[in-house]
């Protein structure tokens, strides 16, 4: 179980920042390793040679990719302490449904509309809100999407969160407004030290999708 | 676990749908199947699956999972006996992660190939081996993906033994090599070969008029 743990992320990378999370919750030591995605370093690319991306979890020298099937490993390499994933079958089959939802819905809708304007924003504002709207509505009344215990959909939605800001300033659209549920989620998250020190800053995160729009010559 | 009710929703080509089968029969789980026509979807899928409406759909004792690497999960989690994801936590995740690299970028590249032409196939083509490649590689030693019997990696792959050699024969072109990938090649065989799985197939020459009626679009648009 011990042994030497390395991240290899980007520091506003909602997909690292998961990883972050998971570590933090379970109180494991690691290094930490800032990419430059535009002069991806030989270890990077050593160890994540089928998609040379962030996050990679590096343990006992091994590489583990993928943000969500990275904090699957975490949780049940240390799994004595703050489980992530419910353990019984049918509640775990619903946690990995919903974090896939979060993946394959929000971080993509979002892209289409910090990378474009106008006319061509409207269908990823369309599918962000929907999205969100069935998100919202699986969680419901309970604290976390885990129910009383902060868990896997919960690390899986919270970083992106940190870029609604960048979505709403690109799109001139409130989402907040919209969905107060998940508002009084996100705080009641941000109160937990895990969190604190792994979120990506939301104006950093902002400035990061401007620059991109106006190297693009949208803006 | 005696009574319990399985029911799987599925279509009769699926390949998604067809993982399902494979991971049931492999434990011996007695299940009823519900073939679903995807361009009149029943009342009872659009209720299991309200968020995505897509096959396949498990229900167990009532209630649905879907998402098809989700449900061999589930199985494996519910149903102990020969488990198909490995045991020791990096090799789960280096499974999860070959399903995952399959559905996504080896499937979009192997498509690419299929409904392309002139130079844009070629480059498909290049694509599609690369990510070949990294198969061909983790076979290495082994006979199949999970060693010497069937596991998750083995069944979320299988659709390659399943659709490609459909596709190449529409298309006229080998995407598999046997000279470039002769230990992929080996195991596309003794894949079909596993009882469970060849006496599931889908039938060849169904497969063939519908990929081909697929096909059709992709060939007009570019005249």
């Amino acid at each position: 179980m011990a042994g030497a743990v390395v991240l290899l992320d980007v520091s506003f990378s909602p997909f690292g920042s998961r990883v972050r999370i998971a570590l933090e919750e379970k109180g494991i030591k690691y290094e930490y390793k800032e990419e430059n995605m535009k002069d991806k370093g030989t270890l990077l690319l050593q160890m994540n040679p089928v998609h040379e991306k962030i996050p990679v979890l590096i343990h006992n020298g091994k590489p583990i990719c993928e943000s969500l099937i990275i904090v699957q490993y975490i949780d049940e390499v240390w799994k004595d302490k703050s489980p992530l994933l419910p353990s019984d079958p049918y509640q775990r089959a619903q946690a990995l449904f919903w974090a896939d939802f979060v993946d394959k819905k929000i971080f993509d809708s979002g892209k289409m509309i910090w990378m474009n304007k106008g006319e061509e924003q409207e269908p990823g504002k369309k599918e962000l809100m929907e999205s969100l709207k069935l998100l919202e509505g699986e969680l419901g009344d309970k604290p976390y999407f885990g129910g009383e215990i902060f868990g896997f959909v919960d690390v899986a939605l919270l970083p992106l969160y940190s870029w609604f800001y960048a979505y709403e300033t690109c799109g001139n659209f409130s989402i907040e407004a919209e969905f107060p549920k998940l508002v009084a989620w996100a705080k009641r998250c941000m109160e937990r030290e895990s969190v604190l020190n792994s979120l990506p800053d939301k104006d950093g995160v902002c400035k990061y999708c401007l620059n991109g729009r106006k190297r693009a010559g949208i803006e | 676990m005696a009574n319990e009710e399985v029911k799987l929703f599925r279509t009769w080509s699926s390949p998604f749908g067809l993982r399902i089968v494979w991971a049931l029969k492999l434990k011996g789980i007695e299940y009823e199947t519900v073939l679903e026509d995807l361009s009149n979807k029943s009342h009872l899928l659009l209720q299991y699956n309200p968020i995505h409406k897509k096959i396949p759909v498990l229900l167990h004792n009532g209630k649905p999972i879907v998402e098809s690497l989700v449900i061999l999960e589930y199985i494996d989690n519910t149903w102990e006996q020969i488990p198909i994801l490995p045991q020791d936590p990096y090799e789960r995740a280096r499974a999860r992660f070959l399903a995952k690299f399959g559905d996504e970028k080896l499937l979009s590249s192997i498509w690419s190939v299929f409904v392309k032409q002139g130079k844009e196939q070629e480059e498909a083509i290049g694509s599609a081996w690369e990510n070949l490649k990294i198969l061909e590689e983790e076979l290495k030693g082994k006979k199949f993906f999970g060693g010497d019997t069937i596991g998750f990696v083995d069944i979320a792959l299988g659709w390659t033994v399943n659709l490609i050699g459909i596709l190449e024969e529409i298309i006229e072109l080998k995407i598999v090599d046997e000279e470039k990938f002769p230990l992929l090649c080996a195991w596309m065989q003794d894949f079909a070969d596993v009882s469970i799985i060849k006496d599931n197939w889908p039938p060849h020459d169904k497969m063939i008029a519908k990929f081909l009626a697929i096909r059709e679009p992709y060939l007009a648009g570019s005249k």
